[in-house]
């Protein structure tokens, strides 16, 4: 039982690093390269807007920390609630 | 020596290292070939996967339809790197701790049922076939530019490659292999585009010189280029022209179907630990975005150079280049060259000894037309999959490059082809066959099954080939469509939710991926068939929702029936409860390898 209630949270505290990771996806992603382009048309960026560059380059670089970090505090996580491969 | 023989020699130099490494690490029992002994460092895994997923859509294809679009192409970029976090996060660590060969392994037993084992199969099939069709679109370009032959002609001889290679591979010399390809494919990209970077705006760096200043004006790049490109009565490059709605859901239907391919998905199978599996989604993801970053620098030079060099005395008042120009000036080889492929054409409609370059459709543009004497846009043909392999040429490279860009297509056409005959054969041989229909198979049977099944899947790939449905990344774009529609959702309820049960889940799958497949064949035709369809993706059946952006609705349907359907049937049995759990933990994935 014990393992059971240290299972679930650690799942919650993984669904929660998850949920806030996708929404950082999506306003990189659709937010700042599509929905919201307009509103950061007033930043220029080389000839163009700061969405342009979200777009084009600025969410691609988002999504690797994203990944990174998961990787990193997961394997944390782990260790921590000791369910890590030894 | 002549541009052919360096290019056979750059070809033919990187084919030699890719068959020594596949011969030397050579696959022995199944369970080599299937997963190369989950043995594979991450960082390696990493390379592996990239070389695995940048195909032909991504290295020969992507970059000149961003450059022929600008803005709204963006939609490539964001949703082919922006499926990796999902693949990290939702499903890689989970599925390796499941420790199977396969994922209709996973959908088969988490969902306790044969039939949705069968009903994976099937929409892996489905999608990796639509997925080699793509690539064979580039294969027959890479080498009907290269050996200098019709693309139909460059296309028949890929695919013959393509097969003698995949069949002698398996997975553990794809694995090495695929690390060269990929060393060879991203120096490919990246020394054209660091050269051409230079000399527009003196970055060695593509993606800042992207937003740098183009040296000849001291405009910023993109500036100069929306007002070349505007000129000429195109849509501005920087900015946004199509529908909003069909963009977002274009995004996210690439982006649910690179978290839904077999052969990605495959390659977490191949890590040692749960923790190396999130680890190396990540290292993917770093080799990919060295491409990624780098391809819409490509696009938008390319497009300035061309504008520039179909004009060459400074627009439109200068004047057009001369047929004569095309034919003596160096600077146009290129053009007589593509010319000889079919991908390139022009035609002199008005006599006048010049090809104008300019948008016709595009009201002011037919008033200076009508002034000048124009009878049309004269570049009658541009197809956009030869834009990155034509690159170095335009760009007056030197013959070297150019040689290494035709190494680099090849090799990111082959590998991803390999890739992928390799997850249809081992979904043939290892689910359908021995999982399936004859359990008692033997393993020299298993083997021969898998291979046959490569040879049928590259004859129909080849066949449909020939009349693709849309450009390289557009036809791969339907694949991701397939893959976002059936398995993604699949995979994600079977570890997030333990009240999914069996039927729910096939229910999905196969709602999912029939409203998919309808609405892609009521658009590029039934099996692809050319001029079977009854609408256009420039006019679709609903509203603005073209066939390649259906994918993510597909997957909404498969989710929303999943989940009513398994309300109203059987709940899922305490093992599987149980089974779930364990998933969610990575401690125990080491028992689970040696399967």
């Amino acid at each position: 039982m014990a393992e059971n209630s240290s299972n679930s949270a650690y799942w919650s505290a993984n669904v929660r690093i998850i949920v806030i990771s996708l929404i950082i996806w999506a306003i990189v992603s659709f937010g700042f390269g599509i929905l919201l382009r307009p509103m950061l048309s007033g930043i220029a960026v080389g000839g163009t807007d700061l969405g342009f560059w979200f777009a084009q380059q600025g969410s691609i670089i988002v999504f690797l920390i994203l990944i990174f970090n998961y990787a990193w505090r997961m394997n944390k996580l782990d260790r921590e609630h000791g369910v890590d491969e030894e | 020596m002549d541009q052919f023989t360096i290019n056979l020699l750059f070809v033919g130099a990187s084919f030699a290292l890719y068959i020594g490494i596949a011969i030397w690490a050579r696959a022995g029992s199944t369970s080599e070939f299937y997963a190369a002994g989950r043995g594979v460092h991450p960082v390696t895994n990493g390379m592996a996967t990239a070389a695995d997923w940048m195909s032909a859509a991504s290295f020969i294809s992507m970059a000149g339809l961003i450059a022929f679009t600008g803005y709204d192409n963006s939609t490539y970029l964001m949703g082919w790197t922006g499926g990796y976090v999902l693949l990290a996060l939702l499903l890689a660590p989970y599925l390796r701790k499941f420790g199977k060969y396969t994922v209709s392994e996973f959908i088969g037993d988490r969902f306790y049922s044969q039939t949705a084992r069968i009903v994976a199969v099937v929409c892996l099939i489905v999608a990796s076939v639509t997925y080699v069709i793509g690539q064979m679109t580039g294969v027959g370009v890479a080498f009907g530019r290269f050996l200098e032959v019709d693309n139909t002609t460059g296309l028949l001889i890929g695919a013959a490659v393509v097969f003698a290679y995949a069949v002698f591979g398996g997975m553990k010399g794809v694995t090495y292999t695929q690390v060269a390809q990929y060393v060879v494919l991203i120096m490919a990209y990246t020394i054209p585009a660091i050269f051409i970077s230079l000399q527009l705006t003196g970055n060695p760096i593509p993606a800042l010189g992207l937003f740098g200043d183009h040296a000849a004006s001291g405009e910023p790049l993109l500036a100069k280029l929306d007002a070349i490109v505007n000129e000429l009565g195109f849509n501005e490059y920087t900015a946004h022209h199509g529908d909003t709605f069909n963009m977002l859901l274009f995004t996210l239907s690439l982006m649910i179907g690179t978290a839904g391919l077999p052969h990605v998905i495959m390659r977490f199978f191949t890590v040692p630990k749960v923790s190396d599996a999130r680890w190396s989604a990540g290292w993917a993801l770093v080799f990919i975005a060295l491409l990624y970053l780098t391809a819409p620098a490509v696009g938008a030079m390319a497009r300035l150079n061309i504008s520039e060099m179909m004009w060459p005395n400074g627009g439109i008042e200068g004047g057009a280049v001369t047929l004569e120009q095309i034919e003596s000036d160096e600077r146009y080889d290129w053009m007589d060259t593509w010319q000889k492929t079919g991908l390139l054409g022009w035609e002199d409609k008005n006599g006048d000894g010049a090809i104008q370059y300019y948008n016709d459709g595009n009201a002011d543009l037919q008033a200076i037309a009508a002034e000048k004497g124009w009878a049309g846009n004269e570049l009658t043909n541009f197809n956009r999959d030869i834009l990155v392999l034509a690159n170095p040429e335009i760009a007056n490279l030197p013959g070297w490059v150019i040689g290494l860009v035709a190494a680099g297509g090849l090799a990111a056409a082959l590998s991803t082809a390999a890739g992928l005959l390799l997850a249809i054969s081992s979904a043939v041989s290892h689910d359908l066959i021995k999982g399936a229909l004859n359990p008692q198979i033997s393993e020299k049977g298993e083997l021969l099954s898998a291979r046959i099944a490569m040879a049928v899947a590259i004859l129909v790939a080849t066949y449909l080939g020939l009349n693709p449905p849309g450009f390289a990344a557009q036809t791969v774009a339907l694949a991701f469509g397939l893959a976002a529609a059936s398995i993604f959702p699949a995979l994600m309820m079977g570890i997030f939710s333990t009240k999914v049960n069996n039927t729910g889940a096939v229910a999905g799958m196969i709602a999912g991926i029939t409203v998919t497949l309808i609405y892609i064949f009521l658009h590029k035709g039934w099996f692809f068939i050319p001029d079977t369809n009854s609408f256009t993706d420039a006019n679709p059946l609903l509203g603005t929702v073209k066939s390649t952006s259906f994918g993510a609705i597909g997957a909404a349907i498969n989710f929303a029936v999943a989940y009513v359907v398994s309300g109203m049937t059987k709940e899922t049995p305490a093992h599987i409860q149980e089974l779930v759990e364990s998933v969610r933990v990575p401690r125990g994935a080491g028992a689970a390898q040696n399967k």
